[in-house]
C-alpha cells in the first residue's frame, strides 16, 4: 500500500538508471534506448545488486554500438555463463560461445582468424571472463593472444575471487580479504599480502595497442573505453572492477557505491594506456580513506570492531599504502581533495 | 601421381589440398613435420586463404581451432602425447560442441618416463572423447584418411582424429600416391556447418545444460558417431573411385576367410604382422589379420562378422589399461559376448620398442598350438622386472624405478 504522504512517481525520472521505460521516449535514458542491443538481456540469474552482470551488459551493448552489430562474443567459464544460458533460456542476443575456463582468448583468436580466413574484416571478436579465468587459469592463453596481437577486445570482469564455486581466492584477491579458502581466521586473518597480479599493468607490459581499467560506478567511462577500444585493431585490453555482494558481503544496493570507492580511494585506479604507456587517468574528486571502502564489506570485517572502528590498524595502514602507490603511480589527485 | 616423399609432408600437402581456412601449430615431436611444411605453404601464399597461428600451447592448439570452426572455417591442428593430454579438456570440448575439427595424432608414448617414441598410448587416452579415430597402416592410407576425415568430420558435425604411428610413419619415407588438388575438392567439398557464429543471426554455442537435458544431448553425440559407421564406407567407395586405388574404410581383413588364428591390430605394425601371417601360411598354419581402421566408432557388427570364422583370436596392441590389460582387446570381447572364442593380448611395440617379426612369430604359433597365455608383454626383459621387483622387497627407499632399470640395463649389456 502507498502512504498518502508518499507521492506516486515515474521511477527515477531524469537519473541514468537502466529503467525509465514509462517516461516519454525523449525523456529516456540512453540506457532504455530502444535501439540499444540488449545483448545481455533480462531473465539471467545473477543475484540482486551483480556488478558483473551490468558491466557485462554496458560493456557488450557499447561494443555492438561500436561495430554496428557486427560481433562475436567469446566467454570462459564462471558466473556470467553460468547465469546467463542455462537451456533454454539463454539470455545472449548476440553471436556467443562458450568452450571452457582456460581458453577464452584462444578460442577468440580461433573465432578472429576463422572470420579473416573467410574474408569477414567486418565481424570482431570479444572475449571476456572473470579474474580467475584471466588472471589464474587462462593467464597464459591470455598472453600468447596479446603476444600474437591478434585482433580481439579481451574484458576481464574482476570480482576478487572465484566467486562461482563459493568465494574461493584468485590471484585478484585483494590482500586481507577473507574468502572460502582464505579464512578470517589465525594470526594473519584472511589473504595475504603477497605482490599482486596487477593484470593491466601485465597487459602493458606486452606493449599491445590499448589497455584501459573502468569501474560500473562510470558506465559512461566504460562505454568509452570500450568504444575507443574496438577503434583499434590488435589485442586489447580492458578490466572492469565488478563489486560482488555475494563474495564481498556488501549490500546489493552498494555495488555502484563500492566501485566509487574503490576508485575514489585509489584501490582501483581507472586509466587508460598506449603501446605500453599510460596515456589517461581518471582523477579522484573526493579522496577517500580507505577504511570507507572496507568496511562495507564482510570479507574485511576482522578488520573492524563491532562499533566499526578500525581494529587492526597496521593492516588497514598497509591497504592504504598500496592505494597511495596507485594514486602516485597515476597521478589521480591532480588537485586538493575537496 | 607417385612420390617417393616422407609421411609427415605427404599429411601436409594432403590437408593443404583439404583447404584449411585455420592451422594452428604448437610443436611436438614427433609431429612437428607436419606443422612446420604447412606453415612453409602459407607463407609461400601457395595455401590461400589460410591463417596460420602459432600458439602458446596445445591446449590454444585446440581452441584456436574450436573458435575458428564455430565460425565456420575448416580449422586443423596436428598433436602428439603429452600435447594431446595438455589440450584433453579441449579435445572433449570440440566433440561435445559438435565441432568438425581435424586433428593428426603423431602416435607417441605418454609419461613418465618421457619417451618420444611411437606406441598408442596418447590415442587411448582420448577414446571416448567422443572424436571419430582413424588408424593409418601406411603413409599412403594417411593420405587418404585425411581426405575422408574432413568430409566425415563436416558431414556429421564431428571432430576426427587421423591416427599415424610416429616417426614409424610421419618419418618414413616411401612410395606414396598423392592425390591431384582436383580430386580432393571432389572428395571434400567447402565447409557448410550445421551451426555457426554468425551476427545476423546469433546463437549461443556452449550453453550449460543441466540434468534435464544432459543424457539427450550425449545421447545425440552417440547417434552421429553411429551413423559414421554408415558414412565411413560411403566415403571410402568415394575415395576409392576418384582416387583410383583402393580405399580404406572401417575394416581391412587379410587372407581371413580361412584362417584359424585371427591376428587384431591398428596402425603401421599390420605390415610385420601381415609379413609373418604370409609365412606361417606357407608352412600350413592359416593365420589371417584384421586391421581396425575405424577405432572410435568401434564397429562392433562388422568386427563380429570378420571374426565369425577364428578358432582363436590374438589382439596385438601398443598400449595396455594400466591395473587391467588389453584395450583394444576389451572391446574384441565385447563383440564376441556369449562366445567361447579364446582372445589373447599381446602388448607390443611400448615406447618405440621394435615389433619383430621373428617375436610375433613365436606368439603366433604358441596361439596356434593353444599355449598363449591370455596377456603376453611381447619381448618383456624379466631379468630387469624381477631385479627391480626384489630392490623393492628389500628395501624401502628402493630409488627411482627408471633410474634403477636403466643402471640394472647397462650392467647386463656390459655397458656399466
Amino acid at each position: 500500500m502507498v502512504s498518502e504522504r508518499t507521492p506516486v512517481r515515474f521511477y527515477q525520472v531524469g537519473s541514468f538508471a537502466v529503467g525509465n521505460r514509462l517516461v516519454a521516449l525523449d525523456q529516456r535514458s540512453a540506457q532504455s534506448d530502444p535501439e540499444r542491443a540488449n545483448s545481455l538481456t533480462s531473465g539471467h540469474r545473477a543475484c540482486a545488486g551483480c556488478g558483473e552482470a551490468l558491466g557485462a551488459r554496458y560493456a557488450l551493448d557499447a561494443a555492438m554500438r561500436a561495430t554496428h552489430g557486427q560481433l562475436v562474443a567469446v566467454n570462459a567459464t564462471g558466473c556470467l555463463e553460468v547465469f546467463s544460458t542455462p537451456y533454454p533460456e539463454t539470455s545472449w542476443r548476440i553471436a556467443w560461445l562458450h568452450s571452457l575456463f582456460a581458453n577464452a582468448s584462444s578460442v577468440a583468436t580461433g573465432v578472429a582468424a576463422g572470420l579473416r580466413a573467410q574474408g569477414r574484416s567486418d565481424v570482431r571478436v570479444v572475449a571476456q571472463g572473470g579474474d580467475g579465468g584471466t588472471a589464474d587459469i587462462g593467464f597464459g592463453a591470455l598472453s600468447g593472444m596479446f603476444e600474437r596481437n591478434d585482433d580481439v577486445l579481451y574484458i576481464c570482469y574482476d570480482n576478487g575471487g572465484y566467486m562461482n564455486t563459493g568465494v574461493q581466492r584468485s590471484s585478484a584477491t585483494p590482500p586481507a580479504a577473507r574468502t572460502a579458502t582464505t579464512q578470517a581466521v589465525g594470526p594473519h586473518p584472511g589473504n595475504v599480502f603477497g605482490q599482486g597480479k596487477d593484470m593491466p599493468r601485465i597487459a602493458m607490459a606486452h606493449e599491445i595497442p590499448y589497455v584501459a581499467t573502468a569501474t560500473v560506478a562510470d558506465l559512461f567511462d566504460l562505454e568509452s573505453k570500450v568504444e575507443k577500444a574496438m577503434t583499434f585493431h590488435g589485442a586489447r585490453f580492458l578490466h572492469i572492477l565488478v563489486p560482488c555482494p555475494l563474495g564481498w558481503g556488501s549490500l546489493s544496493s552498494d555495488t555502484i557505491r563500492l566501485a566509487r570507492l574503490a576508485h575514489e580511494t585509489g584501490i582501483f585506479p581507472v586509466f587508460e594506456a598506449e603501446h605500453g604507456e599510460v596515456t589517461s587517468s581518471l582523477p579522484i574528486r573526493r579522496h577517500t580513506p580507505v577504511e570507507e571502502y572496507l568496511k562495507l564489506q564482510k570479507r574485511f570485517a576482522h578488520l573492524f570492531d563491532k562499533n566499526g572502528e578500525v581494529k587492526d590498524a597496521e593492516t588497514v595502514a598497509h591497504l592504504q599504502a598500496l592505494a597511495n602507490r596507485n594514486i602516485e603511480r597515476y597521478a589521480l589527485l591532480t588537485e586538493e581533495p575537496s | 601421381m607417385q612420390r617417393q616423399i616422407e609421411g609427415s609432408q605427404a599429411i601436409a600437402q594432403t590437408v593443404a589440398m583439404c583447404r584449411p581456412g585455420v592451422v594452428c601449430a604448437y610443436p611436438i615431436s614427433p609431429q612437428t613435420h607436419i606443422i612446420e611444411a604447412l606453415g612453409a605453404m602459407v607463407k609461400k601464399g601457395e595455401l590461400e586463404h589460410c591463417e596460420y597461428i602459432n600458439v602458446d600451447s596445445e591446449m590454444a592448439a585446440m581452441s584456436v581451432a574450436i573458435g575458428a570452426s564455430a565460425v565456420g572455417a575448416r580449422a586443423f591442428t596436428a598433436t602428439s602425447s603429452q600435447g594431446l593430454l595438455y589440450m584433453i579438456e579441449a579435445v572433449y570440448n570440440a566433440a561435445g560442441l559438435g565441432l568438425p575439427v581435424v586433428m593428426t595424432l603423431a602416435n607417441r608414448a605418454i609419461g613418465a618416463p618421457i619417451n618420444i617414441w611411437n606406441d598408442h598410448t596418447d590415442a587411448m587416452a582420448v577414446r571416448d572423447s567422443g572424436w571419430v579415430q582413424l588408424f593409418a597402416e601406411t603413409n599412403q592410407e594417411a593420405v587418404d584418411l585425411h581426405i575422408l576425415a574432413f568430409a566425415l568430420a563436416e558431414e556429421l558435425s564431428v571432430p576426427v582424429m587421423v591416427c599415424v604411428d610416429g616417426f614409424i610413419l610421419t618419418h618414413s619415407i616411401e612410395r606414396v600416391d598423392m592425390p591431384e588438388p582436383e580430386q580432393v575438392d571432389q572428395l571434400v567439398p567447402p565447409f557448410e556447418p550445421r551451426q555457426v557464429l554468425d551476427p545476423d543471426d546469433p546463437v549461443s554455442i556452449g550453453a550449460m545444460v543441466g540434468p534435464e537435458a544432459f543424457t539427450e544431448v550425449r545421447y545425440l553425440a552417440q547417434v552421429r558417431m553411429h551413423r559414421a559407421l554408415e558414412v565411413i564406407p560411403e566415403l571410402a567407395e568415394r575415395n576409392a573411385e576418384v582416387l583410383g586405388r583402393p580405399a580404406t574404410g572401417l575394416l581391412h581383413p587379410y587372407r581371413i576367410e580361412d584362417a584359424d588364428v585371427v591376428v587384431v591390430a591398428m596402425g603401421s605394425v599390420l605390415g610385420t604382422i601381415k609379413d609373418v601371417a604370409d609365412d606361417l601360411r606357407e608352412e600350413g598354419v592359416r593365420v589371417g589379420v584384421l586391421g581396425i581402421s575405424c577405432f572410435r566408432p568401434f564397429p562392433v557388427e562388422q568386427v563380429r562378422e570378420a571374426l565369425a570364422g577364428a578358432q582363436r583370436i590374438v589382439v596385438v596392441e601398443k598400449a595396455f589399461s594400466i591395473g587391467y590389460g588389453g584395450i583394444l582387446s576389451t572391446d574384441i570381447a565385447m563383440a564376441f559376448t556369449g562366445q567361447t572364442v579364446p582372445i589373447h593380448t599381446v602388448v607390443a611395440g611400448l615406447g618405440g620398442r621394435p615389433v619383430w617379426a621373428a617375436s610375433l612369430r613365436k606368439l603366433f604359433v604358441e596361439a596356434h598350438e593353444g599355449r598363449l597365455a591370455d596377456t603376453v608383454y611381447c619381448d618383456l626383459n624379466t631379468g630387469l622386472v624381477e631385479a627391480e621387483i626384489e630392490r623393492m622387497a628389500l628395501r624401502r627407499r628402493s630409488g627411482p624405478p627408471a633410474e634403477n632399470v636403466l643402471r640394472d640395463l647397462a650392467t647386463q649389456t656390459g655397458r656399466a
